[in-house]
C-alpha cells in the first residue's frame, strides 16, 4: 500500500494557478503529475484547466505542455505520441515520454468522444483524464452529457430530465487494457491508478469525479466531503478494469463488500444547491427514486448483481 | 528516379523523399490516392513514417498540429468537406504556428454530391493564415511540396503551407515526372529544426490563455510571417533549381507577358488551359499573355502592380466564387492594383463542379471581356439542361401537394 509519505515531493503543479477556491481539477493535477513524473507531455483539452494554468507568458504547470481545441483531446495524443517515437527513432529522445490528456466532461462526453474513441480504437499509448464536474463549468454552468437527472444548470433551469451517460463503461466496451474511476476524497487511490496506467502501454482512461463548489452550489470547504459522499451514496462508483475485469477499489469496495452500509443517495444531493429544486418540486421524490435506481442499475451492470445489504 | 505516375501518388513520392516522419489522414475522394500510396510505402518498408489513420479530418489536423509540435515532419492531406471539416483545426495550426505541410485536392463543396474540380474548398480557408499555394502540373507538384517543407520550416515563416491540386485533371492523370531520392532531397532540405518544441527536457506551455493586452502581437506576427513568406518562396525557388535544374517558384508565373497587351489571369490548371487559349489568340495576331496566380496566399500584390501596369484589360478567371460578391481571386486582384495600374479587370467565372473548360471558351470569352462585351462578372459556362426541367416539373408536383394539404385543413 502507498502512504501519503511515498509521495515525491517534486511539485510538478507550481504556486499561482488562477483555480477557484477548492476546484478539484488543481488538486487531481497536482496528484496525477506526483504519480507520473516529469517525463511526461501534457494535453490539456478546452475547459477550466485551460484558464487555471494562469496566463500567458505565465503558467502553473511545470511540464511541456500543449492547451488543444475542444473536439481534439484523443487526436492531440496520437499525434504527440506518433512524434515522440519518431523522435526516438531518430535518436533525439531516449525514450517516449509519458502522454497525458486532460479533460473536462463536456471535452469527453460531448464534443470529444470522436476523438477519444478513435484514439482507443488505434491503441494509442496514452493516459486520459476525464475531470468530471457533471457540466460545462468553464462557460458558466451549462448542462451536458455527465450531467446527473435532476441537476440545475443553466440550461436545464427546472432540472435535468435524462440520465447521465456511463463513458467509463463505452471506453471499456473500447476493450483497452484499463479504465478507472477515481474520487479526491481516496487521493491515494487515485494516485495509485495514475502510477499503474504509467506502466501500461496502450490506451488508459481514468475518470475523476470533480465536484465544482460554484457550479454544484456548495462551499468550497466542502470538496472533499462531497466527493465522499457520492462515493458512500454509491452516486460515484469506484473501480478498475483491468484488461476486462472489474475491481471495486476505496468506498465502493467496502460498500460492495458490505462493511460499511451505503448511505442515502438523499444525502449526497442535500449537500448541492442544484439539486435543491428537484427536491423541493412534487417531482423531488421521483427524482430521488430514479438516481437510487440508477446506482442499483450501475452496480448490478459492474458487479452482475446487487447484494441485498446494499 | 523517373516515373509515370498520377498527381496523387507523385505527392505521396515527394512527402516520403521529404523524410515526412508523421503522417495523420482520412480518405476522401479524390484525395485517397494520397494516402494509399503513404500506407503502402510504410507497409513496404520504404516510407519511415508512423501513419496515424484518424477517424475524421478535424483529428486529422489536430494531430497534424499535435505531432509537428513535438519536433516531428508532419504531412496530410484532404479535399473539399474534409478541408472544410478541419476548418478549426486550419485556424489552431497556423496560430501555433507549426510548419507542416498538406495537400488538397480541389474539389467541389455539396450539397449536391459532386467529387469534381473547383476551388471553393481551399479558397473557403482564405483567412486561415495558411501558405496557399496552387500548382498546374505534375512535376510543378513534387517540386512544390518538396518546396513547400523549405518554405514553411523556415523560422522567419512557421506557417502550414497548402499544396493545392485540382481534382481528376491533376490528381488521377498519369504523367512522367522526375521525383528525387531522399539523398538529393537532403542536399536541398535540411532536417526540421523547431524554433520551440514539446520537450520534457524544456517544460513550457503552448497556446495558453492571452489577453487582449498581448493577443494582437501575437496575429500581427502571422502577418510578419507571411510578410517574410515572400523572399522565402522566391529563394526556395532558386536554391531548388540550383540543386535541382528545375524552376517551379515563385508567387506568380507569366507567359508571352513581356508585349503582351491583354492578359488572362488564372490558377490551377486552368492557367495551362489558358496557355494554349493565349497562344490561338497570338495566331490571330492579339497580343495576349498569361499571368498565373501560383501563391494566393501570401497575395503576390507587388508582382501584380508591377506587371499589370500598362496592360489594356484583363481577365481573371475563377474557379470559385464569393457568394453575395464575385470570384475571389478577382476580388484579390482589383484589391492589389487599386490606385497602382489603372486598367480595367473583369471576372470570368467557370468550372465550378468539374464543368469542363475549353481553351475556345477561354479565347472567346477573354475577347469579349477585353472589349467589355460581357458585364464585370460572368458566369461563363452555365445553361439550362435536361435535369433544370425535371427540377421545374418536381416544384410544380411541389405546389399540388401544398394545395392539396390546404384544402384537407
Amino acid at each position: 500500500m502507498v502512504s501519503f509519505k511515498d509521495l515525491p515531493e517534486e511539485e510538478l503543479f507550481l504556486a499561482g494557478s488562477t483555480a477557484c477556491q477548492g476546484c478539484p481539477s488543481s488538486l487531481a493535477l497536482r496528484i496525477a503529475f506526483k504519480a507520473l513524473g516529469s517525463n511526461t507531455i501534457l494535453i490539456v483539452v478546452a475547459s477550466c484547466t485551460s484558464v487555471l494554468q494562469g496566463s500567458y507568458p505565465l503558467s502553473a504547470i511545470n511540464l511541456p505542455l500543449m492547451n488543444v481545441a475542444f473536439a481534439t483531446g484523443g487526436a492531440s495524443a496520437s499525434g504527440v505520441a506518433a512524434g515522440v517515437k519518431a523522435l526516438v527513432k531518430r535518436g533525439e529522445l531516449a525514450e517516449e515520454p509519458t502522454v497525458l490528456v486532460w479533460a473536462g466532461d463536456g471535452g469527453t462526453y460531448d464534443i470529444g468522444i470522436q476523438s477519444l474513441s478513435g484514439a482507443a480504437e488505434r491503441e494509442t499509448d496514452f493516459i486520459y483524464v476525464c475531470y468530471n464536474n457533471e457540466m460545462y463549468s468553464n462557460t458558466g454552468t451549462q448542462r451536458s452529457g455527465a450531467t446527473p437527472l435532476g441537476a440545475w444548470t443553466t440550461t436545464t433551469p427546472g432540472g435535468k430530465v435524462q440520465h447521465r451517460k456511463d463513458i467509463a463503461q463505452i471506453m471499456i466496451a473500447h476493450r483497452i487494457p484499463y479504465v478507472a474511476t477515481a474520487s479526491l476524497a481516496y487521493p491515494l487511490d487515485f494516485y495509485q491508478k495514475m502510477q499503474k496506467a504509467k506502466g501500461i502501454r496502450g490506451t488508459k482512461y481514468i475518470e475523476m469525479l470533480a465536484p465544482c463548489p460554484p457550479g454544484w452550489k456548495f462551499p468550497s470547504a466542502q470538496m472533499i466531503e462531497v466527493s465522499r459522499l457520492a462515493v458512500q451514496s454509491g452516486m460515484w462508483l469506484l473501480y478498475e478494469n483491468e484488461d476486462g475485469e472489474t475491481r471495486f477499489t476505496g468506498g465502493t469496495k467496502r460498500i460492495i463488500e458490505g462493511k460499511v452500509k451505503k448511505k442515502p443517495v438523499k444525502d449526497y444531493l442535500e449537500m448541492q444547491g442544484r439539486f435543491r429544486q428537484v427536491l423541493a418540486s412534487p417531482e423531488g421524490q421521483e427524482a430521488e427514486d430514479l438516481l437510487e435506481e440508477q446506482v442499483s442499475d450501475s452496480i448490478r451492470r459492474l458487479h452482475g448483481w446487487v447484494p441485498e445489504y446494499i | 528516379m523517373r516515373v509515370l505516375e498520377t498527381g496523387n501518388h507523385l505527392i505521396a513520392l515527394a512527402a516520403e523523399a521529404s523524410r515526412v516522419e508523421v503522417v495523420p489522414a482520412y480518405p476522401i475522394t479524390p484525395q485517397t490516392q494520397i494516402i494509399e500510396k503513404v500506407a503502402e510505402l510504410i507497409d513496404e518498408g520504404r516510407m519511415n513514417a508512423e501513419y496515424i489513420p484518424v477517424e475524421s479530418e478535424h483529428s486529422a489536423c489536430a494531430a497534424l498540429v499535435s505531432a509537428s509540435l513535438t519536433g516531428a515532419r508532419a504531412f496530410s492531406a484532404t479535399s473539399a468537406h474534409g478541408l472544410a471539416y478541419m476548418h478549426e483545426m486550419l485556424h489552431y495550426a497556423a496560430g501555433i504556428r507549426v510548419p507542416v505541410v498538406m495537400a488538397n485536392v480541389n474539389r467541389a463543396l455539396g450539397p449536391g454530391w459532386n467529387i469534381w474540380c473547383d476551388h471553393q474548398d481551399s479558397i473557403s480557408q482564405r483567412d486561415t493564415g495558411w501558405i496557399q499555394v496552387y500548382v498546374a502540373g505534375h512535376q510543378e507538384a513534387v517540386d512544390t511540396l518538396i518546396q513547400g517543407f523549405r518554405i514553411t520550416e523556415d523560422h522567419s515563416v512557421l506557417l502550414p503551407l497548402m499544396v493545392n491540386l485540382d481534382a481528376f485533371v491533376l490528381s488521377h492523370t498519369y504523367m512522367d515526372a522526375e521525383v528525387p531520392s531522399r539523398e538529393d532531397v537532403d542536399r536541398y532540405l535540411p532536417p526540421y529544426k523547431p524554433l520551440w518544441k514539446l520537450d520534457p527536457r524544456l517544460p513550457v506551455t503552448h497556446g495558453s490563455v492571452v489577453y487582449p493586452a498581448d493577443f494582437s502581437e501575437t496575429r500581427e506576427s502571422m502577418q510578419l510571417g507571411h510578410k517574410n513568406a515572400r523572399e522565402v518562396i522566391r529563394e526556395a525557388a532558386r536554391e531548388f533549381e540550383d540543386v535541382f535544374g528545375r524552376r517551379h517558384g515563385d508567387l506568380v508565373e507569366g507567359y508571352l507577358l513581356d508585349d503582351a497587351e491583354y492578359l488572362v489571369m488564372a490558377m490551377g490548371s486552368l492557367s495551362a488551359e489558358s496557355r494554349v487559349a493565349i497562344d490561338r489568340l497570338r495566331e490571330s495576331g492579339v497580343k495576349a499573355g498569361l499571368l498565373r496566380v501560383r501563391f494566393f496566399r501570401p497575395f503576390p500584390t507587388e508582382e501584380l502592380r508591377t506587371l499589370c501596369r500598362d496592360r489594356a484589360s484583363i481577365m481573371v478567371i475563377d474557379r470559385d466564387v464569393s457568394y453575395g460578391m464575385e470570384g475571389a481571386l478577382f476580388s484579390e486582384v482589383k484589391a492589389a492594383l487599386y490606385g497602382h495600374a489603372d486598367v480595367p479587370v473583369r471576372n470570368l467565372i467557370v468550372g465550378i463542379g468539374g464543368r469542363d473548360v475549353t481553351y475556345e471558351l477561354i479565347a472567346d470569352m477573354a475577347q469579349k471581356a477585353w472589349n467589355g462585351e460581357i458585364g464585370d462578372v460572368t458566369w461563363g459556362d452555365s445553361h439550362t439542361t435536361e435535369s433544370h426541367r425535371v427540377t421545374r416539373e418536381m416544384l410544380c408536383e411541389f405546389d399540388r401537394l401544398f394545395e392539396s394539404e390546404k384544402e384537407v385543413r
